[in-house]
């Protein structure tokens, strides 16, 4: 009896090979496939579902039709940072799903493992948010939307000096980005003449920061700057630096976007306020493009869920592939589409932003800190560096 | 009165009837690698799956050869499927790109590594080996992490260059040479595993594993064979971690995360524990399965594999495979 | 100099006892059932969604909420129990180890599908929100909380299991099983109870964590290692043994972080492994 009745599950798990047969193709108008990429499921669906109503908000906009061709979000899960599952589902999309186009890619690893691949097959990618600088060097087919960690790092680091925090402690997290922002940041800090008391490296790992917070303590700095993954570890950081004492002894928190993400404000809360961070866009960013893109947003995304850098770059992203599907009446070859792309300016919810010769975006970087705004946090940008490129050099 | 003593056939003759009963060829066996074989006509545009279903197959048969022989219980195993991994990606990078020369580098070096924690581990059992082995585990991992300057680190790591397999196929976008080359190589794999199970040493283990007091009795140095086990499983598992590398030709930390240590157990208790070809079902089953609920409802396919889990092990049917077995048994005796 | 070293005991015994709580019902489960649950994690996540689910929908008050997160992880605790675990009592570890991953991974999608990804929110009283100056050093008044509530509850326990007959009871049961079936307790009642109190506490202990460290669908699986850690070095099913081993983890990691940063997680791995090594049955079991 038992079996009998598990027998149906064996037999429907068997019959899940049965749908690998491939789809058939509709006969009419061909789609414009487009592959989509991200983090769908586990601690990294917040990624997924920026993409999605992101990408509703601009279909919602400018219909999903472009130059006569239905466009076709064939979306698939990298589950996390798992390269090898990504190298896979690019390598499927390229060569069974036939797509024209891959965009999407969240975490760095993924985006490099998807280079070989794109180089191979002459595939162009348009990487939403993996930043590590390096990633594009060996693709010439992959163009970044996004930002790069030294773009948002180095020039804060300026920044920072020029408006008096000259006595710093660095806190980041022991891992890529976290070194690449560090070393970043050390290095233009020292360059434009402050003085780094002392750094700590945690673990990704980190669930308790008091002991870290406590080094800092101990150095007695002005202002402590901070790298760290988004998730646990902003509030684990700000919950040990408000219990230091130091937020009452007006110790500044200077950060990436990371920390001030939009999405965690609710779990952050009031020790958020006052933080100083640098990123490229933010919820509250004043523009009638970004007004318009933030109220389609809260009607179209899950409940609870604020826009953020990710959904802001999809959407730049999807507008720029429109536009470049049009230039070319319907086709995406690939090394024209690169070569539209490296010319490529347009205005965002973001602000203004540019594609160079290195396939990187140009952007301005926002210096903003957390205020609350109709009851609500806000990363309130106060100052702005222009068209900064992916090295960090300002380009105007 | 005729004496009935002639009739009773020799010791050695019912041992070897009895092993040659044990390696012979089972349908389910057969029938795996035949459908194996087929996908790669069956269904073209999978071929990176079925590839990595295939490699992912070899490493649960390498945890079978500990657990479900000797019943050692590893949470921690990906350490060895990693170490093979990075091994033959850091040949491949320094230059030593020939693929076969990765699996042997990624065999040396994860057995060896096995060697030396077997050594740590012989002597220990339940919720301490579980929780020592996770730890160790975990230490590849962040020493892997740390090590930057020779893995990458959390970027990866980047530069491989993989030579033609024997010179000739050179891997192609497709996947074609990369599943034909990584089906042979599995393919032999298992007939040499099936050979250890099936031979005395299997046998002992096996022992070992239903009771371990007595084996001794045998004259079987129990500690001495399960150092064995622990070093061959950690080569088998290796050698996995060699084939993913050059197959995808990018390793990145995640071959030595906790979730591949589980995922591994999961595949091989939805396959079925302590028969090879269950490793190699369930591996296919879970690879394939994950894709296509990933596929269709990317959020919660978590839901659906845990659900999965907790029946497959509620039924104590034995995985798929032992599934299938009764059935085919039913299906014989109604005959 | 002494400053930070008080601080930093200070934090990791705060720390220690949010995994005592967490791993207390743990060990029980696992000394006297020599059942290895996994999913404990999952019921210390449940007790922290419910603390942030009342505050945020029903806005109870913080204080309220724990007693319900206790008692809403002892009711799902006691159900699984029923159930299914009771089923995989003496039976293969591995089939343990099995299914209770897979309710992890059940409980991690359930709660995404409920909650969602995002970090959740949770809001104390301005009382356990600010520091305390004490002597030389400036401490959490939440941290301080931590430790007293932790201090008692452990007190109430070991009082409970070393001066009640329940407690005597399970003792002897976690001594030698069938020598207490045949003296006539019921030990699986005994045991259902005992499973329930040690939700509870995961609960109550999820929903304090809360605020310390954040509160995501990945919580289960985050902790579920150091909740091993903890429970195989203290030695299976000794409450002291847990306790001591949940609060020199919880010190170790802060001042291995303070005084070691380049080390990382690297020390407590290796150190559970040569402990381990040293005494399989762990510190204090047999």
């Amino acid at each position: 009896m038992k079996t009998s009745g598990l027998g149906g599950a064996w037999l429907a798990l068997v019959a899940l090979a049965a749908l690998m047969a491939p789809t058939p193709a509709s006969a009419e108008e061909p789609p414009l496939k487009i592959g989509l990429l991200g983090g769908y499921s586990g601690s990294a669906a917040l990624f997924g579902g920026q993409l999605d109503a992101a990408i509703k908000v601009f279909m919602e906009q400018r219909g999903d039709v472009v130059a006569g061709r239905k466009v076709e979000i064939i979306r698939r899960d990298t589950t996390g940072p798992a390269p090898d599952v990504v190298r896979r589902l690019v390598q499927e999309l390229i060569s069974r799903d036939k797509v024209d186009l891959i965009t999407g890619f969240d975490f760095t690893p993924n985006a490099l493992a998807a280079a070989g691949l794109s180089t191979q097959a002459k595939m162009p990618i348009i990487i939403v948010n993996a930043a590590t600088t390096e990633i594009l060097t060996n693709a010439p087919y992959m163009v970044r939307f996004g930002f790069t960690t030294g773009q948002a790092v180095a020039p804060f680091a300026r920044w920072a000096v020029k408006n008096g925090y000259t006595r710093v402690f660095a806190i980041y997290t022991d891992y890529g980005p976290g070194t690449e922002a560090g070393n970043t940041f050390k290095r233009v800090f020292a360059e434009a003449g402050g003085t780094l008391l002392g750094e700590v490296k945690p673990p990704l790992a980190s669930p308790d920061y008091s002991a870290y917070v406590q080094r800092a303590k101990d150095a007695n700095p002005q202002a402590i700057f901070i790298f760290a993954p988004a998730q646990d570890h902003p509030t684990a950081f700000l919950k040990a630096y408000k219990d230091s004492g130091m937020k009452d002894a007006g110790v500044k928190v200077l950060a990436t976007g990371d920390l001030s993400d939009e999405n965690q404000f609710d779990a952050l809360g009031d020790p958020a306020l006052g933080m100083i961070t640098t990123y490229h866009y933010s919820e509250s960013h004043d523009s009638p493009i970004n007004r318009e893109f933030v109220k389609a947003f809260y009607k179209v995304a899950r409940p609870g869920e604020r826009p953020n850098f990710v959904a802001a770059v999809t959407y730049d992203v999807f507008n720029a592939i429109y536009k470049i599907v049009e230039q070319q009446n319907g086709k995406i070859d690939p090394d024209k589409t690169i070569a539209l792309l490296k010319q490529y300016k347009a205005e965002g919810p973001r602000g203004p932003i540019a594609i160079d010769e290195n396939r990187d975006i140009v952007q301005n970087i926002y210096i903003r800190e957390v205020k609350k705004v109709d009851g609500k946090l806000q990363n309130v940008e106060f100052d702005m560096i222009p068209m900064v490129n992916d090295r960090g050099v300002e380009t105007k | 009165m005729v004496a009935l003593a002639p009739r009773i056939p020799a010791p050695s003759v019912v041992a070897r009837h009895l092993f040659l009963r044990r390696s012979r060829w089972r349908w389910e066996e057969i029938a795996f690698w035949l459908i194996a074989a087929a996908s790669f006509f069956l269904f073209p545009g999978h071929h990176v799956l079925i590839t990595q279903a295939l490699i992912s197959g070899l490493f649960v048969v390498s945890l079978d050869l500990l657990l479900g022989y000797s019943g050692i219980a590893s949470m921690g195993h990906a350490a060895f499927f990693g170490i093979g991994a990075y091994t033959a990606g850091i040949l491949a990078q320094q230059g030593w790109g020939d693929p076969l020369l990765g699996l042997i580098g990624g065999a040396i070096v994860a057995g060896a590594f096995g060697a030396l924690c077997s050594l740590l581990v012989a002597r220990l059992h339940g919720a301490a080996l579980l929780t020592v082995t996770l730890g160790i585990g975990l230490l590849c991992y962040e020493l892997a992490n740390k090590w930057s300057s020779l893995t990458g680190g959390d970027d990866g790591l980047q530069g491989m260059i993989v030579q033609p397999v024997l010179g000739l196929f050179a891997f192609d976008i497709d996947g074609n040479v990369g599943f034909i080359y990584a089906f042979v190589v599995i393919f032999i794999f298992y007939l040499l595993a099936r050979r250890l199970v099936n031979s005395p040493f299997g046998l002992a283990l096996t022992g070992i594993r239903e009771n371990i007091r007595r084996v001794p009795a045998l004259g079987i140095s129990v500690r001495f064979q399960l150092m064995m086990a622990f070093t061959i499983s950690a080569a088998v598992a290796g050698v996995a971690g060699a084939l993913l590398a050059e197959t995808t030709q990018y390793v990145a930390l995640e071959v030595l995360s906790f979730d591949r240590s589980i995922s591994v157990l999961i595949m091989l208790v939805l396959g079925g524990i302590g028969n090879l070809v269950g490793g190699m079902v369930g591996a296919m089953v879970f690879i394939v399965a994950r894709d296509q609920l990933a596929a269709v409802n990317p959020v919660y396919w978590n839901f659906w594999l845990g659900l999965i889990l907790c029946v497959v092990v509620m039924s104590g049917a034995g995985g798929i495979v032992g599934f299938l077995r009764r059935l085919g048994d039913r299906i014989g005796n109604g005959r | 100099m002494i400053g930070p070293l008080v601080n930093i005991l200070i934090n990791g015994l705060a720390y220690g006892v949010l995994l005592f709580l967490m791993a207390g019902g743990l060990s029980v489960t696992m000394g006297l059932m020599g059942f290895a649950n996994l999913a404990h994690g999952s019921l210390a996540m449940l007790g922290g969604y419910i603390v942030v689910g009342l505050m945020r929908d029903y806005h109870w008050p913080f204080l309220l909420t724990l007693p319900a997160a206790a008692i809403g992880a002892a009711i799902a605790g006691w159900i699984v129990e029923r159930t299914i675990f009771k089923r995989f009592y003496g039976g293969k570890e591995l089939d343990q180890v099995l299914l209770t991953i897979g309710i992890v991974s059940m409980t991690v999608a359930i709660a995404t599908y409920v909650w969602g990804s995002t970090p959740q929110p949770v809001r104390v009283p301005e009382f356990l929100d600010g520091r305390v100056h004490v002597g030389i050093v400036d401490v959490g008044t939440y941290r301080l909380f931590l430790i007293l509530l932790g201090g008692l509850l452990t007190l109430g326990l070991v009082l409970g299991i070393e001066r009640t007959t329940f407690g005597a009871k399970i003792r002897a049961a976690v001594d030698n099983r069938r020598m207490t079936v045949s003296c006539g307790i019921n030990v699986d009642r005994l045991f259902t109870l005992a499973f329930a109190i040690g939700s509870a506490l995961a609960g109550l202990g999820g929903g304090l964590a809360v605020y310390l460290v954040g509160l995501d669908p990945s919580f289960p699986v985050k902790y579920l290692v150091y909740l091993l850690i903890v429970v195989v070095v203290g030695g299976l099913g000794s409450i002291q043994g847990t306790l001591l081993a949940a609060i020199a983890l919880g010190i170790c990691d802060v001042a291995g972080k303070y005084y070691v940063p380049e080390a990382g997680a690297f020390v407590l791995y290796a150190v559970t492994v040569l402990l381990l090594l040293w005494r399989p049955q762990g510190i204090f079991g047999r």
